[in-house]
């Protein structure tokens, strides 16, 4: 029984004045097993964002279903955490309100808040910056702020969106290590998307290859990785194999996505 | 398409004061018929003529002086940077002061009449007006004034061409929000101390309790104030649109 | 010299001037007093107490219109954000809303609510409540898309949205709209209690002055103008310690 399943989802963006209507996902099958590390790239404007929308219930399919947990997904179901793009953080809390809001939301006790966000703020490694407010913070703290403020509820399926996207290149891969350690300590369902392929390569059981606009999914390449992995991988030969073999499926497309930008 | 929403809403209104009237009465309002009716005879009446020509002389002194006085504490502040910067927190100051409380000092300088009045209108549009004008001409991009520079124009061409244009759309917001509060000003001090007018009228009006007076006093002032505006409104945006 | 120091030296020698013209009797005195003497008028009447009756109804009525401005302004500008028809329907009704004499409503509202407290405070309601409203929307319309997603995943109904993610976002431009609405609140009540009022600090100032008292008028004239640019000064002070929280290093 698959943990996450979009059957037969497409997503149509009414025309608006001026504007088309716009197909950005074409009938995407996908199944994701219970703890499983699934990679998605491909070219830019292909319906990556749109695919997590959909699939975290903030956006309704045009067509298809979306099952989560055996249950159809409407609206956003309880166990996602999401971490966009774009810094989430709340600027009027420090790091520390930022991460127990939403045990607070959920009415829990302070003190197991406290005791749950501590463990959270130790594991991103933000303690001198518990009560350090965003705007202090850099890019990169400020999305560990948003991953421990996810992680802190516990989701079973966590979806990320290009989430180390402003970061330069060794911080991506420490974050890259962090990000399996949370994969393993919490044996969540993780979806990743990014437009990094070595990042994929490297942190994936499988990686999903999407189509430029209207996007579907071309092939999903297993990776073959041991759970216990990290970022000394991208040394092996495997590795470049892989690598090669997805941007090779994935050149064709980005020529076709940049054609028609 | 664009004349459908402002109607709509003056209908929204229209529905709002009769609902309004319906539940209140006769005791404390009027029908927006019976006041339109009334606003109509009040404007034939010859008596009330020279109230009106009262309030738009001390009024249209009063902004004048604002325009002109504001204008030149205004435009200096904006160029002489660190002039600016000193007097800036003043101006903000004395704009949220509640004017009215200057009002007896004004009284006693001018005495009641005409000047008090033409001083009341003026006070309250000249802090605006010198704050826009200020960040007007501070504002300027100074790309233009190097261009000027390089075309070699003279004092005079520099401003008529160049600072004027530039500075135009902000100076006329200053002198809309200015227009607006000179009006009320020059209001405000007739109902306050004075003998003639239509803020007089307005106060007479209500220690009579003339209830269909009142009413139609208030109707010609608001449109008129609104009407003035929505004119100075359209104005100002065309100039910044055509700025942008 | 600092800006502000040169500020200081400036008003203080403003009201040196004023001291000298008035002591040298180029001003007489039944016109201006001097500033020295508005402020010994002043002390004495805070020291015996005599308005201090008419001090708390005004400081009253200008706080409850504050408080329901803010209410009201609050809440109408959020559930607008949330409606962009009625929004645009009511978009020429922001826009000439200040530049109607708001004043010219005051006698009606005597003749409905009579010659208590109400009106005075509605006439500062009413000035206020719009600066709120428009500021609010302000603030609300640059609430980044990312949070509102992010308020959708932690699963929040639109009540708890606005409460807990859109309005704290949102509060540097509340705050804004909280300054105009004290500024506002005092212009109106004030104004209010100068055309016509049984009490209040306005309703002390237009008696003096028509019993030709200018110790007592100068006194409280200095009062009100002490009073609102203190607590202009404060709530900027506040205001700039709260933005220093958001703003990038």
């Amino acid at each position: 029984m698959s943990h996450v399943s979009l059957r037969a989802v497409t997503r149509v963006y009414p025309a608006r004045s001026g504007q088309a209507e716009v197909h950005a996902l074409d009938p995407i099958d996908l199944e994701l097993a219970r703890g499983e590390f699934f990679a998605v790239v491909g070219p830019s404007g292909c319906g990556k964002s749109t695919l997590l929308d959909v699939m975290a219930g903030l956006s309704a399919p045009s067509s298809g279903e979306v099952v989560f947990e055996n249950q159809l997904v409407k609206g956003v179901p309880p166990g996602i955490g999401v971490v966009f793009q774009e810094d989430a953080s709340f600027p009027w809390l420090t790091v520390h309100d930022n991460i127990a809001f939403g045990l607070r939301q959920a009415g829990t006790a302070e003190g197991e808040v406290a005791a749950q966000v501590r463990y959270a703020i130790e594991f991103m490694g933000l303690k001198e910056f518990a009560r350090a407010y965003p705007a202090q913070l850099s890019g990169g703290m400020r999305q560990r702020v948003c991953i421990a403020r996810t992680l802190v509820l516990k989701p079973r399926l966590i979806l990320l969106d290009e989430p180390f996207g402003a970061l330069d290149q060794q911080t991506r891969l420490l974050m890259g290590d962090e990000l399996l350690r949370l994969w393993r300590e919490t044996g969540a369902t993780i979806l990743l998307i990014t437009h990094a392929l070595d990042e994929a390569t490297m942190l994936a059981d499988r990686v999903g290859v999407m189509s430029a606009r209207p996007g579907r999914f071309l092939d999903v390449i297993p990776t073959g990785w041991p759970r216990e992995r990290d970022s000394t991988i991208v040394s092996s030969e495997s590795f470049g194999r892989l690598t090669s073999r997805i941007w090779t499926r994935l050149r064709g497309e980005s020529i076709r996505a940049l054609g028609r930008a | 398409m664009r004349w459908r929403d402002p109607l709509l809403l003056l209908f929204l209104l229209f529905l709002l004061w009769e609902f309004l009237y319906l539940i209140v009465g006769d005791v404390a309002l009027r029908s927006p018929a019976a006041t339109a009716r009334n606003l109509g005879a009040m404007l034939g009446d010859e008596r009330f003529l020279p109230h009106v020509r009262e309030t738009l002389l001390a009024f249209g002194q009063g902004f004048l002086i604002a325009v002109v006085v504001g204008l030149a504490i205004g435009v200096p502040l904006g160029a002489a940077r660190f002039a600016g910067e000193v007097a800036e927190p003043i101006l903000v100051a004395l704009y949220s002061i509640p004017k009215v409380t200057l009002y007896p000092v004004i009284l006693l300088i001018f005495g009641i009449g005409m000047p008090a009045k033409v001083a009341f209108g003026a006070i309250h549009g000249i802090v605006p007006i010198s704050i826009f004008a200020m960040n007007a001409v501070r504002n300027i991009n100074p790309t233009h004034l190097r261009t000027a520079r390089v075309l070699r124009l003279s004092p005079m061409s520099l401003s008529l061409k160049i600072l004027v244009p530039a500075a135009l759309p902000e100076i006329v917001t200053g002198i809309r929000v200015g227009f607006s509060l000179a009006l009320i000003g020059t209001l405000l001090g007739e109902m306050f101390g004075s003998q003639h007018g239509l803020g007089h009228l307005l106060m007479q009006a209500m220690s009579l309790h003339n209830i269909e007076r009142i009413l139609a006093l208030t109707l010609l002032l608001v449109v008129f104030a609104a009407a003035v505006n929505a004119l100075l409104l359209a104005l100002d945006r065309s100039l910044h649109r055509r700025a942008a | 010299m600092s800006a502000s120091s040169i500020r200081i030296l400036l008003v203080a020698g403003l009201v040196a001037l004023l001291e000298i013209l008035c002591r040298t009797g180029v001003i007489p005195n039944f016109t201006v007093i001097p500033p020295s003497a508005m402020a010994q008028s002043l002390w004495n009447i805070l020291a015996s107490g005599k308005f201090t009756p008419d001090i708390v109804a005004t400081l009253t009525n200008v706080a409850i219109a504050i408080a329901a401005a803010m209410l009201a302004g609050v809440a109408l500008g959020t559930a607008l954000q949330g409606w962009p028809a009625a929004r645009r329907v009511l978009d020429p009704l922001f826009a000439t809303y200040y530049a109607v004499p708001m004043y010219a409503f005051y006698p009606l509202l005597i003749v409905i609510f009579g010659l208590g407290d109400l009106p005075q405070v509605a006439i500062g309601f009413l000035l206020a409540v719009m600066a709120v409203i428009i500021n609010t929307l302000n603030g609300l319309d640059r609430v980044p898309p990312v949070l509102l997603k992010a308020a959708r995943v932690h699963r929040l109904g639109p009540l708890a949205a606005a409460l807990r993610v859109r309005l704290p976002c949102a509060a540097p431009y509340v705050f804004t709209g909280f300054k105009l609405a004290v500024a506002y609140s005092f212009i109106g009540v004030i104004g209010a209690e100068f055309i016509t009022s049984s009490r209040g600090i306005g309703y002390e100032i237009s008696f003096a002055y028509n019993n030709f008292d200018n110790g007592v008028m100068y006194a409280m004239i200095l009062f009100i103008l002490l009073l609102v640019i203190t607590v202009n000064m404060s709530l900027h002070a506040w205001e700039k310690r709260l933005l220093a929280r958001r703003r990038r290093a």
